[in-house]
């Protein structure tokens, strides 16, 4: 079938005289597919930047949800107040040393007047050591407490009872252990009614816990719990609190509340300026926030360091992008003669190193979400705790933009090179 | 060409028209004349051969009219309009619709199909993607290349290469055709077979026509040959007159 010269002559008035968005593509693709492997390896430095970047971000997200998680395990109406100034940072330990919460306090709160949202607290007392059960020892967690902690933990005994006030007043010798504690020291055999070693000091076991791991920042499972009357005085010999546990009647006056315990804290240890605190109270937000920080400044740590090999990914295109180039430099001559632009030559360019790293943006973010997939498997297995996956949309999309980007800003220079070449001495060039 | 056509084609203006061409090369304090005071007019449908030794000039003037590079002093009219009135990006678009080029060394795409390789023009054309293949074979069917469109371009011989080049010249049916040294590359029975090829084209459509060689039999087979000598005109003549003179007579 002839093509008729009018056809073609209207064809090319009607159209515009440049390339249009699909042949620029094509060109590109065929220009990259023509050194498959030299193409391949270019982006190897963005792949492995912007996997490393979805890792980071996938596994960040992950633990956040998780710690997360766990503080909600506290309960929306907790407050926790523990001596000390508000700690400055995640290694700041005043806390521990200040004796400042002590009885007076205990009263003080529970007066209806002062607080009138508390609904019911408990002073807590940590006792550092090992129980003992005849021969088997095990390193568990043993702090002094009231029932009101079944409350806050939402725990009761699988086995015997919970101690309450009666204990607590006679400063009773008995125990509340967890499942693991259990196991360890007894095995199989009865518990309740049996007597463990506390420092020493003979203690009955009137309650074991059901198996629920980890509630906040405590493992329910290791566990034992003695009234906080006989930790303080009858094993610690000291006369303070090491923090105080408080329920709120609502969450709606929580804030309210919170503020109310400082004030009344502040009467009691005669504090008149708020910035000389002895104490600090937390709700469970206030923790939530600090470990959401933390998690967010360690995530960023490591984006910044996979960022930099990005840059160095963006380096290796420019330089063989300058290699392409020179290599193909009569290409350019030749296409030039035939009526390409310097504007057609510098889009075709540009375009390769754009499609490049685009193309590894999407292999990197593959790569990442796979490995991060697998790491979050791997971690569910290792440290026994509920790690999910949920693929980093937002990072993805920044991970491709990105990419994208460093394929413009590194693919444009040798572009231009690309598309200034005098045609005649690109001819010429051997 | 009938003496009826020719008349046809002379009374448009002529294609190509150069009055007192200078180029100038500056290489920091150095200054070459490489060309000076070129005049001739090329009209349409003609058939030249631009013949000189080597370092003569030649180049430079295809690559002048050619619009591959820019006079330093004179004129240069194509198709009746002042070259140096155009922007860059009109004269890309006069390459592409109104110029073809074959070259020495054939230029071709590597690891392109030879159909691929006629095709390249249209890709700055602006013409719809569509019609390009019928375009190119029909291109490819003027230099008898049709049962090798599919081959890779490195599978040919050099005669089947500088085929597909003006194969690849003629697509967008140019006014002119460049020619540089197009059988320096190839064996002479090759070389014979590209040259009955753009005689033929200028004989049968009317391709005007500017060869650059330094091959005396070669450039017999033009119809006007220019003899350039140190950047000068030495001598401007036509021969095919002459011969179709010579049969007339007869």
């Amino acid at each position: 079938m002839r093509i008729s010269t009018r056809k073609i002559a209207k064809s090319i008035l009607n159209s515009k005289l440049t390339m249009n968005t699909y042949q620029a593509l094509k060109t590109a693709l065929l220009g990259l597919r023509a050194n498959a492997a030299r193409s391949i390896l270019t982006i190897l430095g963005i792949v492995i930047g912007i996997a490393a970047i979805i890792v980071v971000v996938a596994i960040g997200d992950s633990a956040q949800s998780m710690i997360l998680g766990q503080i909600g395990g506290l309960g929306s109406k907790t407050i926790i107040i523990e001596p000390g100034r508000e700690p400055q940072g995640p290694s700041d330990m005043t806390a521990i040393l200040s004796d400042s919460l002590k009885e007076r306090d205990i009263i003080a709160l529970k007066n209806k007047a002062n607080v009138p949202g508390l609904k019911d607290l408990t002073p807590n007392v940590i006792v550092p050591g090992s129980v003992s059960y005849q021969s088997q020892t095990y390193r568990a967690i043993t702090f002094g407490s009231s029932a009101f902690l079944s409350k806050v933990l939402n725990i009761q005994p699988a086995e015997g009872v919970f101690f309450g006030d009666e204990e607590i007043k006679q400063h009773a010798r008995v125990a509340i252990i967890g499942s693991k504690v259990r196991e360890k020291l007894f095995g199989l055999s009865t518990a309740v009614g049996e007597n463990i070693k506390i420092k020493d000091k003979n203690f009955r076991v009137i309650g074991v816990l059901p198996p629920k791991g980890q509630v906040s920042i405590i493992n329910v499972d290791d566990v034992v719990v003695i009234p906080y009357t006989t930790a303080q005085k009858d094993i610690m010999g000291i006369n303070h609190y090491n923090s105080i546990m408080v329920e709120a009647n609502n969450v709606e006056d929580l804030a309210r509340t919170a503020n109310d315990i400082k004030l009344t804290l502040r009467e009691s240890h005669g504090i008149t300026d708020p910035t000389k605190d002895d104490f600090h109270v937390m709700t469970q937000a206030d923790i939530a926030n600090s470990a959401k920080t933390i998690t967010n400044l360690l995530t960023w740590l490591l984006i910044s360091v996979a960022a930099i090999s990005l840059v160095v990914g963006g380096i290796g295109i420019m330089n063989i992008m300058f290699v392409s180039v020179t290599e193909r430099t009569r290409e350019i001559g030749l296409r030039k003669a035939l009526g390409a632009t310097d504007n057609n030559i510098l889009t075709q360019f540009l375009l390769e190193a754009v499609l490049l790293t685009a193309a590894g943006g999407i292999i990197g973010i593959m790569l990442g979400a796979g490995i991060s997939y697998i790491a979050t498997l791997i971690l569910s297995q290792v440290v026994a705790m509920n790690w999910t996956f949920t693929f980093p949309l937002s990072a993805a999309l920044i991970g491709i933009g990105v990419s994208t980007l460093v394929g413009l800003v590194f693919g444009l220079y040798p572009a231009y090179k690309a598309a200034h070449k005098n045609p005649i001495e690109a001819l010429r060039y051997e | 060409m009938k003496p009826e056509q020719a008349n046809q084609l002379k009374t448009l203006p002529p294609i190509i028209s150069v009055k007192n061409l200078e180029k100038v090369f500056e290489d920091g304090e150095t200054k070459t004349a490489a060309l000076c005071d070129i005049t001739f007019d090329i009209p349409r449908g003609q058939f030249v051969a631009v013949m000189g030794p080597s370092g003569s000039g030649k180049s430079t003037i295809l690559h002048i009219i050619g619009l591959l590079d820019k006079q330093t002093g004179g004129s240069y009219l194509f198709d009746g309009k002042k070259v140096s009135d155009y922007s860059d990006e009109e004269i890309a678009h006069i390459r592409n619709e109104k110029l073809g080029f074959i070259f020495q060394s054939f230029n071709l795409l590597s690891r392109t199909t030879v159909l691929e390789n006629v095709k390249l023009p249209l890709l700055y054309s602006g013409i719809k993607e569509s019609l390009w293949d019928q375009m190119a074979l029909k291109a490819i069917e003027q230099v008898g290349l049709s049962q090798r469109i599919n081959y890779m371009t490195s599978k040919l011989s050099g005669g089947e290469r500088q085929r597909v080049a003006i194969a690849r010249a003629l697509i967008n049916n140019p006014q002119v055709i460049f020619a540089d040294e197009p059988t320096g590359n190839l064996d002479s029975k090759s070389g014979q077979v590209i040259m009955e090829i753009l005689q033929k084209l200028n004989a049968e459509k009317k391709h005007t026509i500017i060869l650059i060689t330094h091959e005396t039999y070669t450039s017999e087979l033009a119809e006007r040959i220019i003899y350039i000598r140190d950047g000068k005109i030495e001598s401007d003549k036509l021969i095919r007159a002459r011969r179709e003179a010579n049969n007339f007579v007869k």
